[in-house]
């Protein structure tokens, strides 16, 4: 099971190198997004999963607790 | 939805999943930097000029105010300000003189300031309106965005984008 984190650990867990996945469509990823996130649509999730690196934490975010 | 992503990316196969549920609410709220390009909200089309009354009015002496500014709709306020009612063309359209608060629609639809304008235009389209509402946290006015000025102001911001 996931774990969930604060900001707090989340500018941690970037400092340790994890990749930061905003899971909104792409139109409100170009709006507004985190410093350095990519942009992976929860509905696109599961074929450009390959896109990340396995081995790295992967922080996902959307706008708030959807 | 970070939850379901989080679920989604575990049973794939990845081992250090970590779901910042506050999301970028939380992170803009906070006073850290966002990035991106935002797209033109309510607040920007806002009409203040937007024509006011009080329930305990007569109808006809608004009407006549209302026909006089050029507007086809008029926000029924409180003191606050706070929106309760409206008066829309059929009742503005009444020739009976009846106070406004039996004239008007109670509780109308608000949205807020930071609703994006494309948003607030597909609620209109979707309705046949052409108008929306533009409404404080509070309840109280802020003023009204017309569909037509709201069209105009997307097709703008497509053309700057290219």
């Amino acid at each position: 099971m996931s774990t969930e984190v604060s900001r707090y650990e989340v500018r941690r867990l970037l400092e340790r190198g994890a990749q930061l996945v905003e899971v909104l469509p792409a139109e409100e990823f170009e709006e507004e997004h985190l410093p350095g996130a990519v942009n992976i649509p929860l509905k696109e999730l599961g074929e450009r999963a390959s896109e990340l690196d396995r081995s790295l934490p992967v922080i996902v975010y959307c706008h708030d607790y959807q | 939805m970070s939850p379901r992503a989080a679920s989604r990316l575990e049973e794939i196969g990845f081992e250090q999943v970590y779901d910042y549920t506050a999301g970028k609410a939380d992170w803009g709220a906070s006073g850290l930097p966002l990035e991106g390009r935002p797209s033109p909200r309510a607040s920007e089309l806002s009409r203040a000029d937007t024509p006011t009354c009080a329930a305990g009015e007569r109808l006809q002496g608004v009407r006549a105010r209302v026909l006089e500014s050029g507007w086809d709709t008029c926000l029924v306020v409180d003191r606050e300000r706070v929106v309760i009612g409206r008066l829309g063309r059929r009742a503005l359209a009444r020739d009976d003189d009846v106070a406004v608060a039996e004239a008007m629609s109670e509780g109308p639809r608000t949205f807020r300031p930071n609703v994006r304008l494309g948003a607030l235009v597909g609620w209109m389209r979707s309705r046949g309106l052409t108008s929306a509402v533009v409404t404080r946290s509070d309840g109280r006015l802020v003023g009204v965005v017309r569909l037509a000025e709201a069209e105009a102001r997307l097709a703008a911001e497509r053309d700057e984008r290219g």
